[in-house]
């Protein structure tokens, strides 16, 4: 009974994933999809999107809500972009001077959006939607009569005919299209084998230097891994396979499962015969167990099929679990955890010294960064940018990918994220297809998918606000009169 | 130098630059000699077409829940309620009456009335348990029903040739020709010439009627219990007013405004739009509203009729001088994304301690 009950609590607390899991279900059941296909476009999206999902989380964090305005980040990074393209960039380097060029932008947007926002707390979220808007309408005036009409442009390729304003799309085949994702795996590795060394090497000459303990034992923990990867590189075999940029999802699961069980056969090891532990290590064989069953599952002949159709850009994923390893270990830092506190009770964070406007301006900035660079891995691998249309959906879809997985506008982690956006996905890839199957109708399914990614945006905003009244009520108190004690060293900044 | 910059405060400094730039239009306009008293007469017909989805702003405002962005609402309920006029006069039911466009558009508003009037009840019902984050949830909710009734707007039993795809395709129409039904009703109701500009008197007439009943009720009893729940609900509450019950009274009347703005829009534009046209409406009329110097606490009639015609005569008069400055593009939309959104910024940003 109890299990019972907890699954139900579960199941309530997480109806809109619950309703999710359930909808992509059925969708596949009625679809024409099979596995391969499904996992194919699955992944591809994933790749595109995750990056800019996650660049949501810091705000929610922070207590700035659901960032509606990373369409502000967007923006710069299509501006990024057209500059690259403009100037002739390609291939890796372009990518690089996108960055260079967008990451200043965006520090620039994130800073003018925070500021916007600390003069109107309590009402950020619709004032970053409208912010969205009034900064499309910039960069559209920029875009179709600035460039060209005012600022000389002399490149017929992106220009519209008569020379005034940018083609609706702007083609990357050629220079930026697939940029990141075309990174071969071999040079992935000499770069992260050359840096580590340079790293390395510095630290301990600057602590020879200092005279300081050189804790060779840490630095070795992690040179020693990609070091042994580099020299693997140099095996001919081996060194033809890591040639190409992309890997099959079914080696990156084999690869993912042979590490696990490595891993822990040493900590096994040292556990047992070098700290001598009489323990037995439960927990380390329950891992190896679950990496076995994973592994196991592949060869369920339909996964099998999957798995073997689909290939991860190697680059492109390595850097979105570099930002999906980063935002944990960000939120642990004085920083981060300034944010939570200011998050949680701005009252609390100025009373203990927190400059609240300037943490919340930060957590701006890191979003509109992230957001940007979201949106360079999203359109390098599309490979063209529909100059005014790109960057309309991206608050709206990746926002409703959090929420659908299970994240609400104060509390999302990393993993909601990722279960948002896979899931979301599927119902995005399969609804017009199901749609057409079970109504003979493409568009049906097709405008289901909008209206689902506006309705959990509503539904979880309306069950915020409810909450929060609720618990306002509770304690008796409406939940408003509790920050007012905070104004006046809050209002320095005004 | 003082008394000038209280003016100014007093008349809000965004209301001085779009005054000016209103002028500067205006002036350009006579410059390139694009004919100012056609481009008037089109300002008037504007001011006229969006004024009532426009006035939908100020009950929802007094009563309290701010600024409607959910509007899309009441006007997907004016929508239904053309659409089975239309449905109604292909069936013949018109017929024998002795004025049938006057009879459909009444008809078109009954229904409208009665389809918003319970889209907002509901809504406000909702937005009685979302107090203090009505703006962003209204957003929301109003993207959520257009997106909706897209889907319905496939499904739903309408059958009349005007309204449905002819022969390929399902469903209703995206734009519909009102031109066998209501279109124009009120727009050529004694309109007359005023030389080059031309006068739609049966519009402004039902618009200035609307204005009138709203600012009528504001001053009844009901209507100044509803204003105390909005600017301070804590007092009437104290004083006896059922503060829910007002907002639900606000925002029901907003949405009824909504359906018959929509309505009135639709006979002077000559077609109903379907599908994602009401998405954005919303901004633009909160927009508008906020142009007239109304803030997201405080609205009235006045800020109505200023707003709607300062932001409606930057667009028109926009278009003409934007073309002859840059030879295409469609500048009349930029400028209306980039006035009514930096508006509605500066609104927000104004109205910290306001919604504190």
């Amino acid at each position: 009974m109890s299990i019972l009950n907890k699954v139900g609590k579960y199941l309530a607390k997480n109806n809109v994933t619950v309703l999710f899991v359930i909808l992509c279900l059925l969708a596949y059941h009625y679809s024409t999809f099979t596995l391969p296909t499904l996992f194919e476009e699955l992944f591809i999206r994933i790749g595109r999107n995750t990056f800019l999902v996650l660049s949501l989380l810091i705000p929610i964090i922070a207590g700035l809500g659901l960032n509606f305005g990373i369409v502000i980040g967007a923006i710069a990074a299509q501006i990024a972009i057209f500059v690259v393209v403009l100037f002739g960039g390609s291939g890796f380097t372009g990518i690089l001077w996108a960055v260079a060029i967008c990451t200043p932008l965006a520090v620039f947007f994130g800073y003018l959006v925070g500021s916007l926002f600390n003069k109107m707390k309590g009402t950020e979220m619709i004032g970053g939607l409208v912010a969205g808007f009034f900064s499309d309408g910039i960069y559209q005036f920029i875009f179709l009569f600035m460039l060209g009409g005012v600022i000389v442009v002399n490149a017929p390729d992106l220009m519209i005919a008569t020379g005034v304003g940018v083609r609706n799309i702007i083609n990357l085949d050629g220079n930026l299209r697939q940029a990141i994702d075309n990174m071969p795996m071999i040079n992935i590795i000499d770069a992260a084998f050359y840096a580590i060394t340079a790293i390395c090497a510095i630290l301990i000459i600057f602590r020879l230097a200092k005279k300081r303990d050189l804790q060779i034992k840490k630095l070795l923990k992690a040179f020693l891994p990609v070091a042994i990867l580099w020299a693997a590189s140099w095996i001919p075999a081996v060194g033809a396979f890591m040639s190409a940029p992309r890997l099959l999802l079914l080696y990156a699961i084999e690869f993912g499962v042979a590490g696990a069980v490595i891993y822990q056969l040493w900590k096994i090891f040292a556990s047992k015969v070098l700290d001598k532990n009489p323990e037995l290590p439960k927990m380390r064989l329950v891992y190896m167990g679950v990496a076995g069953g994973v592994y196991a599952i592949t060869f369920i002949p339909a996964m099998y099929e999957a798995l073997s159709m689909v290939n991860l850009p190697v680059l492109t994923y390595l850097i979105i679990a570099a930002l999906y390893m980063f935002i944990p270990w960000f939120m642990n830092t004085k920083l981060g955890q300034d944010m939570r506190t200011v998050g949680q009770d701005r009252a609390v964070a100025t009373s203990s010294g927190i400059n609240v406007n300037k943490v919340r301006i930060i957590a701006m900035i890191m979003s509109t960064v992230l957001a940007s660079y979201g949106q360079i891995i999203s359109l390098q691998n599309i490979g063209t940018v529909a100059t005014y249309g790109s960057h309309i959906a991206v608050g709206l879809y990746s926002i409703a990918a959090l929420l659908v997985g299970g994240a609400s506008v104060q509390r999302a982690t990393t993993k909601q994220a990722v279960l948002g956006i896979v899931l979301f996905h599927t119902m995005f890839i399969l609804s017009a297809n199901a749609g057409a199957q079970l109504l003979g109708n493409a568009q049906i399914g097709e405008f289901f998918r909008v209206f689902a990614a506006y309705g959990v945006i509503a539904v979880a905003l309306a069950m915020h606000a409810w909450s929060r009244r609720k618990g306002g009520q509770t304690l008796g108190l409406p939940a408003a009169t509790v920050v007012v004690p905070a104004k006046p060293p809050e209002s320095g900044s005004k | 130098m003082d008394s000038i910059k209280r003016a100014v405060n007093s008349f809000g400094l965004p209301r001085v630059i779009i005054l000016a730039f209103f002028v500067f239009l205006l002036g350009m306009a006579a410059f390139y000699d694009l004919g100012i008293p056609a481009l008037l007469g089109d300002v008037i017909r504007r001011w006229g077409m969006f004024g009532i989805l426009v006035l939908a702003m100020v009950p929802a405002i007094q009563s309290g829940i701010g600024p409607n962005f959910g509007v899309s609402i009441g006007i997907i309920g004016g929508l239904l309620g053309s659409l089975i006029s239309i449905e109604m006069r292909d069936m013949g039911y018109f017929e024998a009456t002795a004025n049938p466009e006057v009879v459909s558009v009444i008809i078109a508003l009954i229904f409208a009335i009665v389809f918003a009037g319970i889209f907002g009840f509901l809504y406000g019902l909702l937005l009685n348990r979302v107090k203090g984050s009505e703006m962003v949830v209204s957003t929301y909710v109003g993207f959520s029903m257009v997106a909706l009734f897209n889907i319905m707007w496939l499904l739903l039993p309408f059958r009349s040739g005007t309204s449905i795809w002819p022969i390929a395709g399902e469903g209703l129409r995206t734009t519909i020709s009102l031109a066998d039904d209501f279109g124009g009703v009120f727009n050529d109701l004694l309109a007359f010439e005023l030389g080059d500009m031309s006068v739609p008197t049966g519009l402004l007439l039902v618009f200035f009627l609307c204005c009138f009943l709203v600012w009528l009720f504001t001053q009844s009893r009901i209507g100044m219990m509803m204003r105390a729940a909005g600017s301070n609900p804590n007092f009437a509450r104290a004083a006896g007013i059922n503060v829910n019950k007002m907002r639900v009274l606000g925002t029901t009347l907003s949405t009824i405004l909504g359906g018959i703005g929509i309505v009135a829009f639709a006979q002077s534009f000559g077609f109903l739009q379907l599908y994602n046209a009401p998405l954005m409406m919303g901004f633009t009329v909160v927009a508008s509203v906020l142009v007239g110097g109304a803030s997201v606490v405080n609205a009235r009639i006045f800020n109505v009729l200023l707003g709607t015609f300062l932001f409606q005569g930057i667009l028109t008069v926009a278009i003409p001088v934007a073309n002859q400055m840059v030879p295409e593009g469609n500048l009349s939309e930029i400028l209306r994304m980039i006035i009514s959104n930096g508006i509605i910024l500066y609104a927000l940003s104004k109205s910290r301690e306001a919604t504190r």
